[in-house]
């Protein structure tokens, strides 16, 4: 995989390919389908949800809407962070097996960039090994020299719904290993 | 654009009938039973009064013997909508008054073309 | 112009669902033999509507089966038939045909052709066997064939205009058809001096000379059969050669009118498929908001298939009040605009009076919209007749169904979702509770027992009440099958009050008999369950011999509810008021202690347990100490129960919104909500708290003590 079959920035010149929005995350890149991307706001203190697991900070008022807010550091395993002026909402539409949409907030450390990837260079996600579970990956890209990991976003709710279901369970085991 | 008063008790055939007209740039009343019919008629001038046959309070043929009744509806067309099955019907509401009628089924078509013919 | 009718089907269904329980309630309450002429009509009315409604839409299968039920109802009106038991029973049971009928057109789904063919013979042999009228058909003029043109004579009557015809439009209407000669008659017209503007006094002779059908031409002057002379007579041609070509150009031209009047409804069905869907996608470009409405109610309940999608139709008057209120609040809105451009201190008051104003809008407002979803309970009531007159009769008893209060509105949602808790309590009051006639006389009471529905307002709740004047529910029974079953401790000595909710335990079933009325899949159990996921509560009073009444009281709406503002560690909570009896302060000589794990509060006679809502909650902060906090009691399946709480607030109204909109269900949480400072609140679900409460207390002895605080 070659840098130059990938375009970077958004004043380039179209490329046939799926677009990703980036974000740091633990000093590493990730990037997300740019279509599922409602709008990014700056952090604020989320009202908390009884019984939930830790990553699961609470819910905000969107402009009269209850959207759930969760921190992907924490939903990854990572160390928590402090929440400060600079820490990124990215507020992402995703839709479950059944078809139904859901705006949900998620906490990354940043913004990144905007990037063109055509689908062709998208590598396979490692089988093991990597420091998150690798059913939320789409896949690996090369930009410049830096690997971004592709998050399938659909997958990443899915999953999360999944594990969330029985709470009392699991929230024991999350929180404990947050603290 | 002509002014109708659309009278039918029941909701889905008045807004057929209503959104029909509006889509031909009528200027569309509706009113849900004779009753109502006559107090719209009576503050607001209509061009044309469709009205359905049976309705409840008031039923179309008596809706338009008292419309005849006022002095600004005495040469107003009024065309009942009426089933076939009720030919006695249109006897009497032609001798209430009315200018016509229209068989149900019609459709939307059918409903413009009639109208064309009383508006001229 | 090509307008999509389809768009109407769904106002279709509703109104004729609507037609339909008219047309029950109407037949119910019909008195046989001497029959209230205005009943028949109504009844007559809804047959009638349906029936024009669907040959206007295609529906051919329904037109013709109502059409039957219309025409039965006709003679009924007009005093040519009978109204017997029979014919009601018949026409009940064609309405529960015809409503199937109308939810398979509907749901376009299939339907059970035996079942409808059986229910259509019935309705024809009723009609003394006569077949179903023969459509019109449309005679083909053999005259029309051979004529080139038509003679006409056209003479009305001195009255025309009074009908609203215009000769013009006639005469525009024959030259339509082609050209024609106009001599006008105006020998009638009298002297100026008594010339009446008002009085038609022409009269016309015209020649159309176009080879149309005669139908044609007396269609122009359908409308004034009886208000004109009119004579038409054909011009024949003179040569023969020319009348074959003709005639052959006539029946072309004829082919095309007559499918035209006679087949509309066919036609539009046939397109209706196509521009449904068509018509559906250009609405949903064109108008957002509407689109996120209907995908938000596609989210609500998992309805049954293409009818998912609901509407409510709402009373003009109340829209009427919502553009009033909406224009009030536009004024008190430029109002504080203007007072802004140039605020000064001396403004404050004026300020003031204009937010007083503002609240007192937006409180109409919300008024006036939560009005919207309001419909009487009629609409649930309205089944019951017919269910009692059905059961009794199987039952072999009898029973005289009263209905009170049946305009008391609550809430659509909440209103459909009680029907079928109604609908058990009935069947269960009418299976248990009343006797058979025999009993009753023996035991001093009329043969006849008395089931009273009953609904009115109760601060901010509606409360609905079943009651029979029946046996009462027998408390030995009771009590031995809750220690049969475990639901109560053998030395336990229960009050009555307690004794009659074990019949809401699930697995609770008293019936000696199974009986295929209220049979035994559907517990009590489950009633209970579906009132409290309405945020209401249910409860049954008895007294033996003399009866029974199961009370259920509902908020009005799950909208909005009425909620006791609290504070749990560093987060405020929404209690809803329904499920509060009182809140007060913590005597700490009352609190005891049981094995180091539960807390027990002793209030007046009764033991509360004590349920902390910090550590229900997953509060991060230490637990509280019990005597710096205050207490809420609340009431659950019957039980009381204390929550401690670290302070009260206020109270108020608040807009309940979904957390599975975005999220999930979370368990002791019911929903969430919006402050006014725009933070948002969880309201708690206090069943699902007590709940969680008892969960955790049997996961205790595994769970390391640290893990319980977390």
């Amino acid at each position: 995989m070659s840098a130059q079959m990938v375009t970077s920035g958004l004043g380039s010149s179209a490329v046939l390919g799926e677009q990703f929005l980036t974000f740091i995350l633990n000093d590493e890149e990730y990037g997300i389908d740019i279509l599922r991307v409602q709008e990014i706001k700056g952090w604020e203190p989320a009202t908390i949800i009884p019984n939930t697991p830790a990553y699961v900070l609470g819910v905000i008022n969107l402009r009269g809407a209850i959207m759930p807010v969760i921190d992907l550091r924490l939903r990854f395993g990572f160390e928590a962070a402090e929440y400060s002026a600079t820490t990124v909402v990215i507020v992402l539409r995703i839709k479950n097996p059944e078809g139904l949409e859901r705006t949900m907030g998620f906490v990354v450390d940043g913004v990144s960039d905007v990037y063109n990837i055509p689908a062709g260079q998208l590598q396979p996600p490692p089988e093991f090994g990597g420091s998150i579970r690798t059913d939320y990956v789409k896949g690996l890209a090369m930009v410049e020299e830096k690997m971004v990991i592709l998050l399938d976003a659909d997958h990443l709710v899915a999953t999360d719904m999944e594990l969330g279901e029985p709470p009392e369970a699991e929230a024991s085991t999350e929180s404990a290993l947050a603290e | 654009m002509a002014s109708i008063l659309a009278v039918d008790d029941s909701a889905s055939m008045r807004q057929m009938v209503a959104f029909t007209l509006k889509g031909a740039g009528y200027d569309v009343t509706e009113a849900v039973d004779g009753q109502d019919a006559l107090t719209k008629a009576r503050s607001k001038q209509a061009d044309v009064v469709l009205t359905d046959l049976n309705m409840p309070n008031m039923d179309g043929i008596q809706l338009i013997r008292e419309l005849r009744k006022l002095p600004q509806y005495k040469f107003t067309p009024m065309l009942l909508l009426t089933t076939e099955s009720a030919g006695d019907k249109k006897t009497e509401g032609k001798a209430a008054g009315a200018t016509g009628w229209l068989v149900k089924p019609f459709n939307p078509e059918q409903l413009l073309a009639t109208l064309k013919k009383v508006l001229g | 112009m090509s307008v999509d009718i389809s768009q109407f089907h769904q106002v279709y269904f509703e109104e004729s669902f609507e037609g339909l329980a008219a047309m029950e309630s109407g037949l119910l309450g019909l008195s046989i033999g001497e029959p209230d002429s205005e009943t028949i009509n109504t009844i007559f009315r809804a047959a009638h509507s349906i029936k024009g409604g669907a040959g206007t839409f295609g529906f051919k299968t329904v037109t013709d089966f109502t059409h039957i039920m219309e025409t039965l109802l006709d003679e009924m009106r007009s005093g040519q038939r009978m109204v017997t038991s029979d014919a009601v029973d018949l026409l009940l049971l064609s309405a529960d045909q015809l409503g199937r009928l109308l939810v398979a057109t509907r749901d376009k789904h299939d339907y059970d052709q035996d079942e409808f063919s059986t229910a259509l013979h019935n309705l024809q042999t009723m009609l003394a066997g006569a077949p179903p009228e023969p459509e019109v058909a449309e005679v083909v003029d053999a005259p029309a064939q051979t004529a080139t043109g038509w003679r006409v004579k056209f003479a009305p009557q001195p009255h025309l205009f009074m009908t609203g015809n215009d000769p013009a439009r006639l005469l525009r209407e024959l030259a339509a058809l082609g050209p024609c000669m106009v001599t006008c008659d105006s020998s009638k017209v009298p002297a100026f001096g008594e010339f009446e503007a008002e009085t038609c006094y022409l009269a016309w002779q015209i020649e159309l000379n176009a080879a149309v059908p005669e139908s044609a031409v007396q269609e122009v002057f359908e409308w004034v059969d009886n208000d004109a002379e009119i004579v038409i007579n054909p011009i024949l041609p003179a040569v023969p050669e020319v009348k074959a070509e003709k005639a052959s150009v006539a029946s072309a031209d004829e082919k095309p009118s007559a499918a035209r009047t006679e087949a509309p409804a066919i036609a539009e069905g046939a397109s209706d498929a196509n521009g449904a869907q068509a018509g559906s996608d250009d609405r949903r470009q064109t108008d957002r908001r509407q689109t996120e409405r209907r995908s938000v109610e596609r989210r609500e309940p998992a309805g049954t298939g293409a009818a998912a999608a609901t509407s409510i139709r709402v009373d003009v008057e109340k829209v009427d009040g919502l553009i009033n209120f909406i224009g009030q609040l536009v004024i008190t809105q430029s109002m504080l605009m203007a007072m802004s451009e140039n605020f000064s201190l001396d403004d404050v008051e004026k300020l003031r009076e204009g937010l007083a104003q503002l609240e007192r809008n937006t409180r109409d407002l919300q008024e006036n919209i939560m009005s919207i979803r309001m419909m009487p309970i009629s609409f649930s009531f309205n089944r019951f007749p017919r269910l009692v007159r059905d059961l009794s009769s199987k039952l072999g008893k009898e029973v005289q169904l009263r209905l009170l209060g049946e305009n008391t509105e609550l809430d659509k949602t909440v209103m459909e979702k009680i029907g079928d808790p109604l609908v058990h309590l009935v069947r269960n009051a009418l299976d248990h509770g009343l006797e058979t006639p025999d009993v009753r006389v023996a035991s001093g009471k009329p043969a006849s027992g008395t089931l009273t529905l009953n609904a009115y307002h109760e601060g901010g709740n509606i409360v609905i009440e079943i009651s029979d004047d029946g046996a009462g529910l027998n408390r030995q029974r009771i009590l031995d099958k809750a220690r049969e079953k475990g639901i109560c401790g053998p030395t336990e000595n229960p009050t009555d009050a307690q004794i009659y909710d074990y019949i809401f335990a699930a697995g609770f079933s008293t019936a000696a008999v199974v009986s295929d009325v209220s049979g035994r899949g559907v517990g009590m159990d489950v009633v209970r369950r579906n009132i409290k996921d309405l945020g209401g509560t249910v409860a049954v009073h008895s007294q033996p011999g003399v009866g029974a009444v199961f009370r259920i009281r509902l908020p009005l709406t799950l909208a909005i509810l009425d909620g006791q503002l609290v504070r749990v560690g560093a987060s405020v909570y929404i209690v809803p008021l329904i499920a509060i009896i009182e809140s007060l302060q913590i005597d700490p000589n009352a609190v005891e202690s049981i094995s180091n794990q539960s807390e027990i509060y002793r209030l007046r006679e009764e033991y509360l347990p004590v349920i902390r809502l910090r550590e229900m909650l997953g509060s991060t902060q230490a637990p509280a100490r019990l005597e710096d906090g205050l207490l809420v009691v609340v009431e659950v399946d019957g039980r009381k129960f204390a929550l401690l709480v670290d302070e009260l607030l206020g109270q108020q109204q608040v807009v309940v919104k979904s957390l599975q909109t975005n999220f999930r269900r979370v368990a002791g949480v019911s929903g969430a909500t919006i402050l006014g400072d725009g933070a948002v609140a969880m309201i708690l679900d206090v069943g699902g708290i007590v709940r969680l409460c008892r969960e955790r207390a049997a996961d205790l002895p595994l769970l390391p003590p640290t893990a319980r605080v977390a």
